[in-house]
């Protein structure tokens, strides 16, 4: 017998209402249930950071998350970033800017990252950009460019 | 990942009760039991959160020392002003724990209920062999790839490490961990293998984490954790040391040392001989060296892990050697 369990998820500012097994991680909800395919899943077990989303401001990793577990949280994904109007969020157009990635596949992850890394007030220095976005893995190895576009993302803040 | 019920806990004694039936599971941070869970090894029935219960996530402070709530996370310990001043060694074995994602998740208690574990008890359908998860099943381990197994206080059932980084700088201080109805030292807290590796801690089924508390002390203040690992950043210990240090008026003769071991043992190891033969002695780059190679005494490799013996004493000699002011 499948369990299902009802939730109402606050993500991007919009309440979301839907009925998934107990063991749906945020990040399957979001890509599966949500139609939320900005949030990307590379290895699913907490080691790549391309799922990071934030939950109440703090960026986290939606693969070791469960999505019961945020009912009542604000979630905030890479759909959620830009203004109303479209305009980039500064760290988004850095990232353009630098051209901070190849493949694309964990730039959605290194920007939520990003925005919380400098909202920490963790990103002083390149050392400290490069040991505070660790948790995001680039197999493209676009990395000096990710940590000049954080830092100037940065210096703008 | 197998299907399981989900109940949100609404106070800690609600959690316990349900804790008490088996096949239920805490959630805290969920950043080990989602892990375990997704490879098989962990298998709950009911997975019961406790994340969304309320004041046990506080950070206190006073001239006795600190009391930390289990559902801190591990990010906020690190980051604490008191913590760093008061424990530096604490706030930086948290700092240099996994990544920022994962301490914004990873709670206290959780943390160090991490699982002291190793590859192949992650792969159930590859190695089925493997005491910790089935008992008298065996150690794939054992003649296999070693690289990352203990050296210290292992068993013939098990060799593996206990990876975590918080515990071992506890472990220096005499932190103390609160389970609601009774207190444990953290260094009583952690069992070694023996026959038994499936149970790693004095944990009983039903009981929770409440709070650490640490003790004040003069060595807490000046301490440090150092961690030696594969690469940079984002990886566990491939050795560590959480080292604090009090000289006498003299400002160069030992009156108390602490030296805990992370990434080498089987739980985290307090050197107490190491603590011994210092105690009193004039700091010295030599005295410091000697006296860190007992470290290792009772060390046994298994191939690939046979760097540790000589890395791990050498970490611990450059750890006092920074508390001492010496480098
Ligand atoms: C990629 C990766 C890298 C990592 N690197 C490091 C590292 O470098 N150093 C390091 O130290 N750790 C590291 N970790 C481990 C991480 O720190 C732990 O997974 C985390 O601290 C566990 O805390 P949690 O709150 O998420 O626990 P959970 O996963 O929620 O729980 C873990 C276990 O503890 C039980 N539990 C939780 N809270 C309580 C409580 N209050 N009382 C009783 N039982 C409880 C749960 O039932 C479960 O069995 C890493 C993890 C990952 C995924
Ligand atoms: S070392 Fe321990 S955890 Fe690893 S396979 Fe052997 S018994 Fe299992
Ligand atoms: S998909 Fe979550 S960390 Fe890799
Ligand atoms: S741009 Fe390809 S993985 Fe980072």
């Amino acid at each position: 017998m499948t369990r299902t369990i009802h939730l109402s998820l606050d993500i991007n500012g919009r309440r979301h209402e839907l009925d998934v097994e107990p063991r749906v991680t945020l990040l399957d909800a979001l890509r599966e249930h949500l139609a939320l395919t900005g949030t990307k899943k590379g290895c699913d077990q907490g080691q790549c950071g391309a799922c990071t989303c934030h939950v109440d401001g703090s960026r986290v990793l939606s693969c070791l998350t469960l999505a019961a577990q945020v009912e009542g949280r604000q979630i905030t994904t890479i759909e959620g970033i830009a203004a109303e109007n479209g305009e980039l969020h500064p760290v988004q157009a850095a990232f353009v800017e630098h051209d901070a990635f190849q493949c694309g596949y964990c730039t959605p992850g290194q920007i939520m990252s990003a925005v919380a890394c400098i909202r920490e007030g963790h990103a002083g220095s390149d050392d400290e950009i490069r040991e505070y976005m660790s948790g995001n893995l680039c197999r493209c190895g676009a990395y000096n460019s990710i940590v000049a576009a954080v830092r100037e993302a940065a210096e703008m803040a | 990942m197998r299907d399981f019920s989900y109940l949100r806990a609404s106070s800690a004694g609600e959690a316990r009760q349900a804790a008490l039936q088996a096949g239920s599971t805490l959630l805290a941070g969920g950043t080990t039991l989602l892990d375990l869970a997704k490879c098989g090894v962990m298998e709950p029935e009911t997975v019961i959160d406790i994340t969304h219960l309320s004041g046990l996530g506080g950070i206190t402070l006073d001239a006795g020392g600190a009391t930390i709530g289990a559902l801190a996370k591990m990010g906020a310990v690190a980051d604490h002003a008191g913590i760093r001043a008061a424990f530096p060694a604490v706030s930086e074995s948290l700092s240099l724990a996994a990544s920022a994602q994962l301490r914004n998740m990873a709670t206290i208690g959780g943390n160090l209920l991490q699982r002291t574990r190793c590859s192949y008890f992650r792969e159930p359908d590859v190695f089925p062999a493997c005491h910790k998860r089935n008992p008298g099943s065996g150690c794939s381990a054992l003649g296999g790839v070693t690289r990352n197994h203990a050296v210290l206080g292992t068993s013939d059932a098990c060799i593996a490490t206990y990876p975590g980084d918080l515990a071992v700088a506890l472990a220096a201080f005499d932190a103390v961990v609160d389970l609601g109805g009774r207190t444990v030292s953290v260094d009583d807290f952690f069992l070694t293998p023996g026959n038994t590796p499936e149970r790693e801690t004095a944990l009983q089924r039903g009981e929770m984490i409440t709070a650490i508390t640490i003790p004040a002390s003069a060595a807490a203040k000046n301490s440090t954790y150092l961690k030696v690992r594969d690469r940079q950043s984002y990886e566990f210990a491939a050795a560590s040391a959480a080292v604090g240090l009090e000289f006498e008026a003299d400002g160069k003769t030992v009156r108390d040392i602490r030296v805990v071991l992370g990434g080498v043992a089987t739980k985290p190891w307090r050197a107490r001989n190491v603590e011994q033969a210092l105690v009193g002695k004039v700091l010295s780059a030599e005295t410091v060296e000697a006296a860190s190679r007992l470290a290792m005494e009772g060390a046994v490799s298994h191939g690939a892990n046979h760097y540790k013996i000589e890395l791990a004493p050498r970490v611990v000699a450059r750890a006092i050697l920074k508390v001492g002011g010496l480098v």
